[in-house]
């Protein structure tokens, strides 16, 4: 069974880790777009936590009999593995996007230039 | 535009002087663009179209330019929301003094502007939001996504203190406050619902007047089965937020 402190501490940081991200998307640094999958992180950790009986359940299925609180770990690291391939592709995109901007930039800048230099020869 | 309100002389001088523009997103919407910009200047030839082409990959910028629309293009998809606050930032810089955003697709009828301009050219409302659900008929949308619009009209209506039967409504029109609120600030991703809030949350008055929508000509809605559970965790999360963020800061 897992100690009951351990219990305790993880629901606490999971508690923690929901108002965080509440609290960044309330001040705009966070998106709700981004913010769905740390929600969804920290909701499974709450309830892994909180509900020490399947905790068990699922420590079991996996053949962990020795340190249910293991399972605790391994979502943990599920979760943050999948928050990091998220970011991957949302960083790949915007790189793809500033790419675009700066051409379009550069590109609108020579024309810019070349029509003012048009209107002043005339 | 005269024809709007049954108005005095003076008072159809009054409404032939405010600089009106159309804000009207598209995404890849050739099919039927030509159409809603068609429909939008024959019902006031003293309306500026924008047409917000957000990242299209067919020819829908051409093709709205050639039916007489001022387009500004995107250099990648934004979403629905990015696109939107495009054409609310271009009525905000140009002055406009009354907008009205009509979708792409074809959606909305420009025969139903005179209900949705009314409120806002009589001063009873900031933002004035076309429902498909008071009274009325016409296209409704498939009965699960009628479910859907039924629990957000729900919370909408609860945290606003209002009655709202369609906060997905994306047929609206808005006022010079309602514009520099827009322009400010406006939701990414799904906004229509998170944006009814928020005209609440800054005080503005919004109204809903009951009108009649199409079914869409051509092209398939945004929001796919498997999205449609993202989008309602998304704007349900959104609603909530919005009710607890601190105010957009105005544009000067």
């Amino acid at each position: 069974m897992t100690p009951l402190r351990v219990s305790i501490a993880a629901a606490i940081a999971s508690l923690l880790l929901l108002l965080v991200v509440f609290e960044l998307i309330r001040s705009r640094r966070l998106r709700e777009r981004y913010a769905l999958l740390w929600l969804l992180t920290g909701v499974v950790l709450l309830v892994l936590s909180i509900w020490r009986g399947g905790l068990n359940t699922i420590a079991g299925w996996f053949g962990i009999s020795g340190y249910p609180p293991a399972i605790l770990f391994a979502v943990g690291i599920l979760f943050i593995l999948l928050v990091l391939l998220h970011y991957s592709t949302v960083i790949s995109r915007l790189s793809d996007q500033s790419t675009i901007l700066a051409q379009r930039l550069a590109l609108l800048e020579e024309r810019f230039r070349e029509e003012r230099d048009q209107h002043r020869s005339a | 535009m005269t024809e709007v309100l049954e108005v005095p002389k003076a008072e159809a001088e009054r409404l032939r002087a405010l600089r009106r523009v159309a804000i009207v997103p598209a995404y890849n919407e050739e099919a039927s663009i030509a159409r809603v910009v068609g429909e939008l200047l024959a019902y006031d030839p003293g309306l500026r179209v924008v047409v917000v082409d957000d990242g299209s990959t067919d020819r829908t910028a051409d093709v709205a330019r050639a039916a007489g629309a001022k387009v500004v293009s995107l250099p990648f998809n934004l979403g629905i929301g990015g696109a939107v606050q495009t054409g609310f930032r271009y009525a905000w810089e140009q002055g406009f003094d009354v907008a009205v955003r009509a979708d792409g697709d074809g959606q909305h009828d420009p025969a139903e502007l005179d209900a949705i301009l009314r409120p806002v050219l009589a001063d009873e409302a900031d933002v004035a939001v076309g429902s498909r659900f008071i009274g009325g008929e016409g296209y409704r949308s498939s009965r699960s996504r009628r479910v859907g619009i039924r629990l957000l009209a729900w919370i909408v209506s609860g945290l606003t203190g209002q009655r709202i039967t369609d906060p997905t409504s994306g047929f609206q029109a808005a006022n010079r406050l309602g514009i520099r609120l827009f322009a400010a600030d406006y939701p990414h991703d799904y906004p229509e619902a998170e944006a009814t809030v928020m005209v609440f949350k800054h005080r503005l008055r919004l109204q809903e007047v009951p009108v009649t929508m199409r079914a869409r000509e051509s092209g398939r809605s945004s929001i796919t089965t498997v999205r449609s559970v993202y989008y309602m965790v998304k704007v349900v999360l959104a609603i909530f937020v919005a009710l607890f963020r601190r105010k957009a800061v105005p544009l000067d």
